[in-house]
């Protein structure tokens, strides 16, 4: 019978069914992160439970640390004492660890696939929602809750209903000035905040192909936030290119024999899909948000639509915005780049080219965050931190950062700040901060602006 | 925390906000406990208190002429963050029921793993539901995990709920998952014997 490349990989790990309810679904990988994970330890320890298999758990802490001083004491206590619990229960447990500042440390979602940790085929899951990112690989990878982290742990299994499956195609080219992230943005407003829920997606046309794996892992990243439990691109020669080498990758024999089933990864041409939905590039502009959810998004050069209900009118006033006006030309108090949706060498890369030879608007504050040690390491190699220091700016150390404001990188209430990041819910980025979601371009264009710009009046005068 | 859940009669306290996201059922910076407990005080924090700490009078939980074991929410309920904190500080601040037209799905995993019962319900019946509970506060709803149905005697509407018969076992019985996957474990063994080699 013809499947989908989800059906084949889901349904290869399935170790049980359970009649009429989930299934019992082999997990290859887990990242493991200090926030969603002691009470899951704790919950060993009182049914006095060993790791099942250490060998396929990874830690390393990256939500709630500092991105200056990592290696000075960690200020805030409570943040402290999280990270100290995962260093310890990584210890008591023996699994795989890495402390903050060493090399594999950085947001578990930029670690994991620079290291070869994830590969095509595999299930992955994590204590997070944005687990979706590795779906690039063409892997079965989501987000779980604490008590599922705990069952990884006790069993390396998770009990899960099998999701429906959807095919998102999107064909053309993308014209000059359009990401990743403009084409996640541009899809997610089209679905809707939550009209993926229940599926689990699969990327395909022409636009996808011609993606990079960061741009991938960009555009798999936000697959939740249109509900989607996952997204997942069927890997090639992309894919293999990117995985060879890596330090966890497999090599020799293995490397031919893994590459051999990695081809075989694709969704059947008769299979069919529960839902299918299809998008043109030529209708895919640079995108901002105005809202307070990631499907409240418009292209950088429209107008904000009139709110349809009370929810939507909330959501204006909290941004602060009216509708019926642009959201270019708006003031912008913070700009930051980073978090495991934009924090990948390609988006550094991608902000210093409207950077270069520019200044910092006055009074906006920019955060550049590297997803990882070894994307931070990228960036002084490519010299990327002198563009963006006479420019005015300083890149700081590897973390979440931002993205949800766990550690002390807070945009202050009533402020904006246009965001790489993927949620622009109410407080996200600090109690009362207003988000505008945007690729790194456009986060350029803010930065040395001022004010929300369209990135393409840049890349078109040079 | 592993209560049986049998049925239910309460009244309820109605948030018409549709999109919830788990930031507003517990925003990020509550999250660095390394326990379960206490997480209700902080519930929905950031639209119950000030930016002094004071709570903010026209919000829900703070009008005292709303309580009950049913919290009644608008549609897509618990989207974005896997946190499961969402679902502990729900439970924690005395919720047993969620009802909505539409839960995320990795927050309604977390509700049903933390012993709160997420019902989903028809868009007509919620938007009836939160009328009539807003109005009259003294509105009761019964939930019956057995027949799986959710009751309004005031309006007068009965509909069932879809659970699927494994977890509504858990919930009757005080039951956890990783209790069942350890029955397992000869199955797992061999899967990873047949897989690895």
């Amino acid at each position: 019978m013809s499947k989908t490349l989800f059906d084949k990989i889901w349904d290869s790990h399935v170790v049980t069914s359970i009649d009429g309810g989930p299934d019992q679904l082999y997990i290859d990988r887990h990242y493991c992160h200090e926030v969603t994970s002691p009470q899951a330890f704790d919950g060993l320890r009182r049914r006095g439970l060993k790791v099942h298999r250490p060998d396929r758990t990874f830690c390393t802490p990256d939500h709630n640390i500092p991105t200056e001083n990592q290696d000075r004491p960690i200020a805030d206590q409570v943040s402290r004492h999280q990270i100290e619990t995962l260093t310890r229960n990584a210890t008591d447990f023996s699994v795989p660890f890495h402390p903050l500042g060493s090399p594999l440390n950085g947001i578990i979602h930029v670690v994991g696939p620079e290291n070869g940790l994830t590969l095509p085929g595999m299930t992955i899951v994590c204590g997070d929602s944005h687990t979706s990112t590795h779906g690039a690989f063409g892997a079965v990878a989501f987000g779980i809750g604490t008590s599922e982290v705990e069952m990884v742990l006790a069993s390396q299994c998770v009990l899960q209903p099998k999701p429906k499956t959807m095919r998102i195609t999107v064909d053309g080219v993308l014209s000059t000035g359009v990401t990743a992230k403009d084409v996640a943005l541009y899809i997610i407003a089209k679905m809707t905040t939550g009209g993926a829920t229940g599926y689990f997606v699969e990327y395909a046309g022409s636009v996808v192909r011609a993606m990079s794996m960061e741009e991938r892992m960009t555009l798999c990243n936000l697959s939740i936030e249109m509900g989607a439990r996952g997204g997942l691109v069927a890997p090639d020669q992309t894919t293999i290119d990117y995985c060879k080498g890596r330090m966890f990758s497999p090599s020799g024999v293995e490397w031919d024999k893994n590459v051999s089933y990695w081809n075989t990864l694709r969704s059947d041409e008769d299979a069919v899909f529960d839902r299918e939905v299809t998008f043109d590039a030529d209708d895919i502009s640079p995108r901002v948000t105005y809202g307070t959810n990631p499907g409240m998004g418009i292209a950088i050069d429209d107008t904000i639509p009139c709110p349809t209900n009370d929810s939507e009118a909330k959501a204006l006033a909290y941004m602060g915005l009216e509708a019926g006006h642009s959201v270019s030309g708006t003031p912008v108090d913070y700009v930051f780049i980073g978090s495991c949706t934009n924090g990948r060498i390609e988006d550094f890369r991608a902000f210093a080219s409207i950077v270069k030879g520019r200044k910092k608007a006055d009074g906006v504050t920019v955060w550049i965050v590297p997803g990882s040690q070894a994307v931070l390491k990228q960036i002084k190699e490519a010299g990327l931190d002198r563009i963006f220091e006479e420019a005015g700016m300083t890149v700081r150390q590897p973390g979440c950062s931002a993205c949800l404001a766990m550690n002390p990188d807070k945009v202050p209430a009533g402020k904006l700040c246009v965001s790489t990041s993927n949620r622009n819910f109410e407080g996200r980025q600090g109690p009362g901060a207003r988000t505008v979601l945007a690729s790194p371009l456009t986060a350029a264009a803010a930065a040395v602006t001022g004010v929300i710009t369209d990135p393409r009046t840049f890349l078109t005068s040079k | 925390m592993n209560d049986k859940f049998t049925t239910i009669t309460s009244t309820c306290v109605p948030l018409a906000i549709e999109n919830v996201d788990t930031d507003q059922i517990i925003p990020a910076r509550f999250l660095k406990a390394t326990s379960r407990d206490g997480f209700g005080e902080n519930l929905f924090h950031d639209w119950r208190y000030d930016r002094d700490g004071k709570p903010v009078r026209d919000f829900v939980l703070n009008d005292p002429r709303y309580s009950g074991s049913i919290l009644v929410a608008g549609k897509n309920f618990g989207c974005g963050s896997s946190r499961e904190h969402a679902a502990w500080a729900i439970h924690d601040y005395g919720f047993r029921v969620v009802v909505s037209s539409f839960f995320a799905d990795i927050h309604r995993n977390n509700e049903l793993n933390s012993f709160v019962l997420p019902v989903v319900i028809t868009q007509r019946f919620l938007d009836m539901l939160l009328q009539a509970v807003t109005d009259n506060p003294s509105t009761e709803v019964t939930v019956d995990l057995e027949h799986q149905t959710i009751a309004c005697r005031s309006l007068g509407i009965t509909e069932t709920f879809e659970i699927n018969p494994y977890k509504k076992y858990c919930l009757q019985n005080g039951l956890d998952d990783v209790e069942y996957l350890l029955s397992k474990m000869p199955e797992i063994k061999k899967f990873e014997q047949d897989h690895e080699s």
